[in-house]
């Protein structure tokens, strides 16, 4: 960093949340301002503290800690860079000192602990925050990665839920010349945004859990296959991965050891399927991305053949905290099989939407009205989409239900990857119902038959209901397709499209021409 | 349809051969295909297969398999509007009817005069600030009628 020393540290996010509410624009008028005023001043373009309401939020170092304004609009930012220049001085959009926020003190941040708080493009600010103690650590003693990570109790955090350190271990004991890392940035799901949160606000921690990966596996070569809608993702992505090859803690020799690891950033181009992990696969291998049959397992043949770690981004960026702090330490977070925190995301018709990290076990009802604040329209809540495109519609009577894998799973649903879409009251379910397979049916790999043409003739079977044709018979016939593709289908994007069709049907009959369902029944 | 506007059969043997040896090549050389010509222009797929040594089909399939590859040049703007769950909880659906009705397109279609193309997208991870649109790689959130309107009257400069 090249500023004078005494300059004033101002962070301006660069993350796309807030660069999409003009963040772009403040940070060159706070420069501006800078020079026309000529103090000295240093604009860092950090990540998201994850308040996406308070976007832009800019902060400003004080003796005191950092001072947060927000959301800052073009026509206030003058008056805000005034108030910073009185060491965080009042102005009506101050927010105060960021950690003390109530959003920011309910929660519990292990995977998102520097997220917003470091320049992303700083390997030296991401060492002084407790960056690569986890991979020092795990290079002390590599035989106990594997343990270790298992022992946390991390389960795959892209939505299967599968034991990440049972994964690292079949790849470990199979034998191969060429293994591969490879991480799944392809976050398609709509209300997701954290693989895209911790890409801009702390690559080096991704890139630090990939390398604790290859470390544990004998892999050398990784690849980070990152959705094309994420451009602002990709460019810090890379630049991290340059700036971690100059600070030698990529390449050749990592961090001084004889371990050889390397990183690569690989670009999809718009097919939601390719964030199953097979089809993610034949993707970068220069494929269609259809589905594999499995067996084989990508551990045993994954990338070009070859035994393959696939793990979500944040289940890789977890690792790190994991190697530091001990498998205990994470896994005394949690409830149930669901260990350690979740960053769950906040969106939709929500009045404080954004990212919240907790412990598995709070529940959806605590997420929705009390962290979330409830609709913006003002309006009551009806529905709640959990788990994405392909997650379950819940209604407020089940509410209840705590943030766990099984909690879910047993109410019909799943928590996917943690994005949560709330719905006022003008939504109309059958409409949701309808779009589940249009979507379906236009993002199928098109292998197999359940999903193929199943979520074209489900769509023509909502319609005919929407519209009173034969209700009855076209509802039981919504209902045995849905079963078709629930369990003949070879993913979970036909096996999982069922869920918020199903769920809609079963929760808001109303919307589908029936009679309400009575809160009484739940 | 036929289209190779801007065809340089140079400038893509020149791309092709830039990442032909690297592992998977293939999504890569497209990318900076489309980078190039705006699109992947028909007489690139055999110059392709040929150098990765795989059939025209099997090129061809990928490029229409993924969302992302243009089979003909763009709009000179590119406006695209999220049309997933989370923007559909905030008035996505109003927003492409505004969109659609003042721009007489339909979602997925270029005007006729070649200015602006409208595509629907499933999703640009902005779903705490939604509804959100892109317009020419530009991020926007908090999308409302009037913000729209600024950037309907952007794409007919």
């Amino acid at each position: 960093m090249s500023a004078p020393t005494g300059s004033l540290r101002v962070y301006v996010p660069g993350d796309a949340a807030a660069v999409a509410c003009g963040a772009d624009d403040i940070a060159k008028t706070i420069r501006d301002l800078a020079a026309k005023k000529n103090v000295a001043v240093q604009v860092i373009r950090n990540g998201s503290r994850g308040m996406h309401w308070l976007e832009p939020m800019l902060e400003v170092e004080t003796g005191e800690g950092r001072i947060a304004y927000g959301p800052v609009e073009a026509a206030d930012a003058e008056s805000v860079f005034e108030a910073m220049l009185t060491t965080g001085g009042e102005h009506k959009l101050r927010v105060g000192k960021p950690e003390d926020h109530p959003f920011m003190k309910k929660q519990t941040r292990l995977t998102f602990a520097r997220c917003g708080i470091v320049d992303p493009r700083s390997l030296e600010d991401y060492c002084a925050h407790g960056g690569y103690r986890g991979l020092n650590k795990a290079l002390a003693k590599p035989a106990n990665i594997v343990a270790e990570v298992t022992q946390s109790g991390l389960r795959g955090r892209g939505g299967a839920g599968f034991p990440t350190g049972i994964k690292w271990k079949t790849v470990a004991d199979t034998k191969a010349e060429q293994k591969y890392i490879v991480c799944n940035a392809d976050e398609g799901d709509s209300g997701t945004f954290a693989d895209r949160m911790i890409m801009e606000g702390d690559p080096f921690v991704l890139i630090e859990g990939m390398t604790i990966a290859g470390i544990a596996v004998g892999a050398t070569k990784g690849y980070i296959y990152i959705r094309s809608e994420y451009p602002h993702a990709i460019d810090v992505m890379n630049d991290a991965i340059r700036a971690a090859r100059q600070g030698g803690v990529l390449g050749d020799k990592v961090c001084g050891s004889a371990y050889v690891f390397d990183l690569e950033v690989r670009v999809g181009a718009g097919a939601y399927v390719c964030g199953e992990e097979t089809a993610l696969l034949d993707s970068l291998e220069g494929k269609r991305g259809q589905v594999r049959a499995k067996p084989p397992l990508p551990a045993h043949k994954g990338l070009f053949g070859k035994p393959t770690v696939i793990n979500n981004v944040l289940s890789l960026a977890t690792v790190p905290i994991i190697m530091d702090k001990g498998a205990e330490f994470y896994k005394n977070f949690g409830m149930g099989r669901s260990r350690g925190t979740m960053p769950i995301q906040l969106a939709g018709n929500l009045n404080y939407g954004g990212l919240f990290e907790t412990a598995f076990g709070i529940t959806l009802g605590e997420l929705v009205d009390d962290i979330g604040g409830g609709c913006f329209t003002g309006r009551p809540v009806k529905a709640v989409q959990v788990g994405g495109p392909l997650g379950a519609y819940f209604p407020r009577a089940l509410f209840d239900t705590p943030f766990d894998y099984e909690a879910f799973a047993a109410k019909d649903g799943l928590i996917g990857h943690g994005g949560i879409v709330v719905f006022d009251d003008t939504v109309d379910m059958a409409k949701q119902a309808r779009f589940a397979m249009e979507f379906c049916a236009i993002e199928s790999c098109g292998k197999c038959t359940p999903c193929r043409i199943g979520s074209t003739r489900g769509v023509e079977t909502v319609d005919r209901i929407m519209k009173g044709i034969e209700r009855d018979k076209n509802l039981a016939v919504l209902t045995d397709l849905c079963n078709t593709m629930k369990f003949g289908s070879l993913c979970a994007l036909g096996g999982f499209t069922p869920y918020p069709v199903m769920s809609a049907l079963t929760h808001f009959p109303e919307d589908f021409g029936g009679a309400p369902r009575l809160e009484a029944a739940e | 349809m036929k289209t190779t506007s801007g065809w340089d059969a140079n400038l893509a043997a020149e791309i092709i051969g830039r990442h032909k040896n690297t592992e998977g090549p293939l999504l890569p050389i497209l990318h900076s295909l489309q980078e190039a010509f705006g699109y992947i222009p028909e007489p690139a797929e055999p110059l392709v297969a040929e150098a990765l040594n795989i059939s025209r089909a099997e090129v061809h399939g990928v490029v229409t398999f993924y969302h992302d590859y243009r089979h003909a040049p763009a709009g000179r703007h590119v406006l695209k509007l999220c049309q997933a769950e989370a923007c559909q909880a905030c008035g996505s659906d109003a927003l492409a009817a505004q969109a659609e009705s003042k721009l007489g397109v339909k979602l997925g279609e270029t005007s006729a005069d070649g200015r602006v193309t409208l595509e629907p997208v499933y999703c640009l991870g902005l779903c705490s600030v939604s509804p959100s649109a892109m317009i020419d790689g530009r991020i926007v959130g908090r999308l409302d009628a009037k913000k729209l309107e600024a950037l309907i009257a952007e794409t007919s400069r």
